[in-house]
């Protein structure tokens, strides 16, 4: 294997096989290298039949090979197929170990040996990473899998899990599940389940107790053979029944890998990529990176870079990518014309947070960015409408409204919009246009891309939001010069729920600003800790110490992992020095938090149970995680019977599935917590969406629009559980016909049996499903209005915490 | 401040139209709309039945009567509606609470309604059957109010946060620990273990339902036996009588989360056929006063 070759492609995915078709089409010399036997792996490991979606549906695919959304056997099916016809030169068991060398003279050493020279490098090899393999003998049967998609394609199975970390415990329980009627055994190697959360290894330890599956420990495999294995055990060697291994020891992350060849990251966050040229080339000349490694997880994405990157090492520097077309549509509203290169120079040149942006960065954002023209005196938004977009001005300039008829400018190559960005609360002040200008607005996702990926942008970001949010929190009256100061000594501070800020008692001047979570103010009263307020991100605390110089009078402590940005009492007097009317207002508010202490002090004397249950039930709220809730779901048990009808409502106002479970949750004083979303300000959902498909919607809420891929990966990330992977049903007979003729499954969801037998052999595919707070539906929450007795209320924390209802309650 | 943050609140407020802060039953919907309007309704009745002298007596057949009777029976219908409207998800803005609670009242309000609409003449006729099948309705709907007033907390309290199907995953979870506890007892010891096994939770129909008495439990049947036997060795057996002890608490809290649950449907079993009896028995009392009068 010494012909040195112009492209050597590693990974033989969609990106991966998308540049060899087009440098075997070109008839460039290549060579494209799979570690397994089988192209395209992670998509080969999909379970039988999954439907593969092809998003994003705007985007148009330039590929020699040809995708289309179909089954997985399809889509493979037509890879082999197109392989072959555009001569594609596969090597299959070429894992690579090593690559040495430099541009014009690699050399890829593979696990067996084999050396390949190659001029240049495409790196196309994902980000699973490589799972261990066990390694007794019989290793390489095919019974052992390293993955488990979906446990129902096991039934009545003898299934022995290897791998006691989390993965493992996971699959383990789900195909343990009784419907089933597998046999399942799982191995630890160890005495204890050390490297797995405690959740789930007590959840096993129960299964295990209830007989649902067998625990081992000290027990390692020894010997696979079909329908056997041999385990290793404390006693000596035991053969037990064995159908199907599931092997979950844990992957290499492909990161060090790819450090190796001294290929640089944006950071040593987990979320970095490595650092890229428009043409895809990484920091070391000659090895270029694509696909899910370079960022981009889309299988449309991958192969339209895979098919340009072999475009540009043959030296084509005109091809623009596929996405041109999207872009100039993009700018197509402008009064200026220029072409979309230009353009984007433009807003790198103008817009200080675009400035360390490489310009193939700039093209993704702009993607999901919209930039418009404003006259002047045209309203961008109004305070209080939703929105988690960031605005950066190109041209022109934006006019705040601090307070009525005040209002502050914003000069061109700043940003606005930055709060809704941090904190996903409604905007702030109402924004207008200064002069003829042009937005650029950037979502939310994309933004947070661009403050993961480029240090510089974050750094901007960050300074502007703070000074922002301090002018906005003390409105009127200040000046960012008046801030700079304070800006300038600022820390921002991570705090885990349920941490203590600022502990009653304590002395200290130092101010902190929730720039996102919430934090539970609480006083100690009569030796109890009594729930004063709660305070939503945007809010300021420990203002009283700065102006009074006493110690603490409350303890703040964190209801949700929060952030607070803290300033030191030392440089916020000093502003409130130089700005007297700044200090009146600050000492109003003091004084009005002081008298609201008072009341529930006075209170607390001569209505102790009141404030108690009051106190009880904010705590009661904040531990099951409503803290970062902006409008969840309550049931009064007093009220309520127990009928479902929230339920059936939910199912039958959105295609037949409900999104809540009523029953299921925590109770407090006959206050229940169902399992339902509750909206997040910051929902772990839509931390990795894949197509990017959860949104905040004008309500506040968070919701699907179509192109679900069906990951999963939003209902994992939800800690409360409130997101189902499920199909939607078959449509129902009507409720009048089933009224009369009790044909049909009457309201709410159908039972599985109906679904089932209605669908027969069909079997669709199974997406995410979330409440979307019956977004569009002009009555509102189905579950409430559905309720017969009022037992349901949907409302966020502080309205339900309001000091209101203590007033009420303690008369 | 979080003052600032209140005010933006309540702007968001002033957009949605279901926005309620607390909790708030339909007994006391709108600070007791219904009962008032009701009420007054009633009110407005025995008043004017008393000052209006209709001749030659008051009947349902003269103006007055057919007065009342028109707004009974249209009232009638329109609440047999409500079991629709629960189950019909428009996307117009209701709430089934407001429902309810006008349900309850202007229900009740019938009892004035009818009542004075028969001009206090009661006999053994098809018309008097349309009235006592109402008042029956309307007494098993007092029922119905009762017990959603009074259970719901007692439900809330015997479930202690577990869902219907926990604690049938419970009883299950005893039933296989006591198939593999009771493999070393005597035959003679395993007799009433298995029979406990085989209980269906349940099984007993709907007296034991209703009450919350199953006196041919088969699970305390076997604590009973297996507490006095001597049989099987004293460790397998306490282990077994303490996993039936366990089995027993789970089955009475799940009986009772049953028996409550039963409570609250069973009067529905009643309101809902005999409010078809009505409407039938309405049907022939309008017909044969307009034909055969």
């Amino acid at each position: 294997m010494s012909d040195v070759v112009k492209v050597a492609i590693i990974g033989s995915g969609p990106a991966g096989l998308s540049a060899a078709a087009r440098a075997g089409q070109l008839g460039m010399s290549h060579v494209l290298l799979e570690k397994t036997d089988h192209l395209s792996d992670t998509i080969f490991k999909y379970q039988k039949g999954k439907r593969v979606l092809a998003t994003p549906e705007r985007l148009d695919l330039r590929s020699d090979c040809r995708f289309a959304e179909g089954a997985r056997e399809y889509i493979l099916g037509n890879w082999d197929e197109d392989a072959a016809n555009n001569k594609v030169n596969v090597v299959k068991h070429a894992d690579v170990a090593e690559v040495t060398g430099e541009k014009g003279a690699f050399a890829i050493r593979t696990a067996k040996g084999d050396v390949y020279h190659a001029e240049t490098i495409v790196l196309a090899i994902g980000t699973q990473g490589n799972p261990n393999r066990m390694r007794c003998g019989g290793a390489d049967l095919p019974h052992i899998i390293y993955q488990v998609d979906d446990p129902e394609d096991f039934k009545d199975k003898h299934i022995t899990v290897v791998g006691s970390g989390d993965a493992g415990i996971e699959n383990a329980l789900g195909v343990a599940e009784e419907a089933l009627e597998n046999t399942v055994t799982i191995l630890n190697r160890s005495k204890d389940f050390a490297r797995a959360k405690a959740k789930n290894v007590s959840d096993m330890m129960e299964a295990g107790e209830n007989g649902f599956l067998s625990i081992r420990t000290e027990t390692q495999p020894k010997l696979v053979e079909p329908g056997w294995l041999t385990l290793e055990t404390p006693n000596g060697d035991e053969k037990i029944e064995c159908d199907v291994i599931v092997a979950r020891l844990g992957s290499v992350a492909p990161r060090g890998f790819v450090e190796s060849m001294g290929i640089e990251f944006t950071g040593p966050d987990r979320e970095a990529f490595p650092k890229l040229s428009p043409t895809f080339e990484s920091t070391v000349p000659g090895i270029f990176v694509i696909g899910a490694l370079a960022g981009y997880p889309l299988i449309k994405h991958c192969m339209n870079q895979g098919y340009d990157v072999v475009e540009f090492i043959n030296g084509n520097t005109s091809l623009t990518p596929a996405d041109e077309k999207d872009l100039a549509a993009i700018f197509a509203g402008l009064p200026q014309q220029k072409s979309v290169t230009e353009w984007l120079d433009y807003l790198r040149e103008r817009v200080r947070i675009f400035a360390d942006v490489s310009p193939l960065q700039m093209r993704e954002f702009m993607l999901d960015s919209k930039v418009a023209f404003y006259r002047k005196g045209e309203v961008v938004f109004e305070k209080g409408d939703p929105g988690s977009s960031l605005f950066a001005i190109a041209d022109g300039h934006a006019e705040v409204e601090v307070a009525p008829g005040v209002t502050v400018p914003i000069e061109q190559g700043s940003i606005f919009g930055e709060v809704g960005l941090i904190s996903g609360r409604k905007r702030g002040a109402t924004i207008r246009a200064g002069a003829d200008s042009i937005f650029v607005e950037v979502s939310r996702t994309a933004a947070l891309k661009l403050m993961g990926s480029v240090p510089g942008a974050k750094r901007a970001i960050n300074r502007i939001s703070l000074e922002r949010q301090l002018l906005q929190i003390f409105k009127g009256g200040l000046t960012v010069e008046d801030l700079g100061p304070v800006v300038d000594v600022a820390e921002v501070e991570r705090i885990p729920a349920g941490k203590v800020v600022v502990a009653e008692g304590e002395q200290g001047d130092d101010v902190y600003v929730i720039r996102s979570g919430s934090m539970v103010v609480e006083k100690d009263i009569g030796g109890k800790p009594i729930f004063l307020r709660y305070l939503p991100a945007g809010s300021f605390f420990g203002e009283m110490g700065v102006l009074s110089g006493a110690p603490r009078n409350a303890t703040v402590k964190a209801a949700v992992g929060s952030e607070v940005i803290k300033l030191t009492g030392e440089s916020f007097r000093k502003m409130l020095a130089a700005r007297p009317q700044v200090r009146e207002a600050t000492e109003a508010a003091v004084a009005e938090r002081a008298q609201m202490n008072s009341f529930i002090e006075s209170r607390k004397a001569s209505y102790s149970s009141a404030v108690d249950l009051y106190s009880d039930t904010a705590g009661f709220i904040m531990k099951e995680g409503l803290g970062e809730a902006t409008d969840a779901l309550l049931i009064d048990e007093n009220l309520c019977v127990g009928c479902d009808n929230c339920e059936k409502a939910c199912a039958d106002s959105h295609e037949g599935l409900s999104r809540l479970d009523r029953e299921a949750g925590k109770t407090f004083a006959h206050l229940h917590v169902p399992t339902s979303c509750r909206h997040c300000e910051h929902p772990h959902c839509m931390a990795d969406c894949p197509p990017n498909v959860i949104h905040r919607g004008p309500d506040g809420e968070v919701f699907m629009e179509p192109g679900c891929i069906g990951c999963g990966n939003c209902m994992r990330n939800c800690p409360y559980g409130v997101i189902r992977m499920e199909a939607a049903p078959p449509e129902k007979p009507s409720l009048l016909r089933w009224l009369l003729t009790g044909f049909g499954p009457g309201p709410g969801e159908p039972s599985p049996k109906w679904t089932k037998k209605k669908l027969g052999d069909e079997k669709p595919k199974k997406i995410a499903v979330k409440c979307d707070m019956c977004k569009g539906i002009a009555g509102g929450p189905a579950c409430v209005r559905a309720c017969p007795t009022g037992a349901a209320i949907r409302v966020s924390p502080e309205e339900f915490l309001s000091i209101a209802r203590l007033q009420e309650d303690a008369g | 401040m979080a003052s600032l943050f209140q005010r933006r609140r309540s702007k968001a407020t002033q957009t949605e139209r279901v926005r309620e802060r607390r909790h708030e039953g339909f007994l006391r919907y709108a600070n007791f709309r219904w009962a008032k309007i009701s009420g007054g309704l009633c009110l407005l009745i025995i008043v004017s039945y008393a000052l209006i002298d209709v001749t030659p007596r008051p009947s349902g057949g003269t103006w007055y009567g057919y007065t009342l009777g028109t707004i009974g029976a249209l009232l009638i219908l329109w609440l047999t509606a409500l079991g629709y409207r629960k189950r019909k998800m428009t996307s117009d803005y209701w709430s089934l609470k407001a429902w309810t609670s006008a349900h309850v009242y202007l229900g009740l309000s019938l009892i004035v309604i009818g009542t004075w609409h028969t001009g206090f003449q009661l006999g053994w006729n098809v018309h008097t059957l349309a009235w006592v099948l109402m008042m029956l309705v309307i007494l098993s709907g007092l029922y119905g109010v009762t017990v959603y007033a009074t259970l719901p907390a007692a439900l809330s309290n015997n479930r202690d946060e577990m869902t219907q199907m926990q604690m049938l995953e419970a009883i299950r979870a005893f039933d296989r620990q006591l198939h593999a506890a009771a493999q070393p007892l005597t035959p003679e010891d395993t007799a009433p273990v298995l029979a406990a096994l085989d209980e269906d939770p349940f099984a007993g129909g709907i007296m034991a339902r209703l009450s919350g008495r199953y006196p041919r439990c088969a699970t305390a049947a076997a604590l009973g036996a297996l507490r006095l036997s001597r049989s099987s060795g004293a460790e397998a057996r306490e282990k077994v009588v303490g996993l039936l002890s366990q089995k027993e608490a789970a089955l009475a809290r799940l009986r009772q989360h049953l028996r409550i649950r039963a409570l609250l449907e069973v009067w529905l079993y009643v309101h809902v056929p005999l409010t078809f009896a009505l409407i039938a028995a309405l049907s022939a009392h309008i017909i044969s006063v307009f034909f055969y009068w």
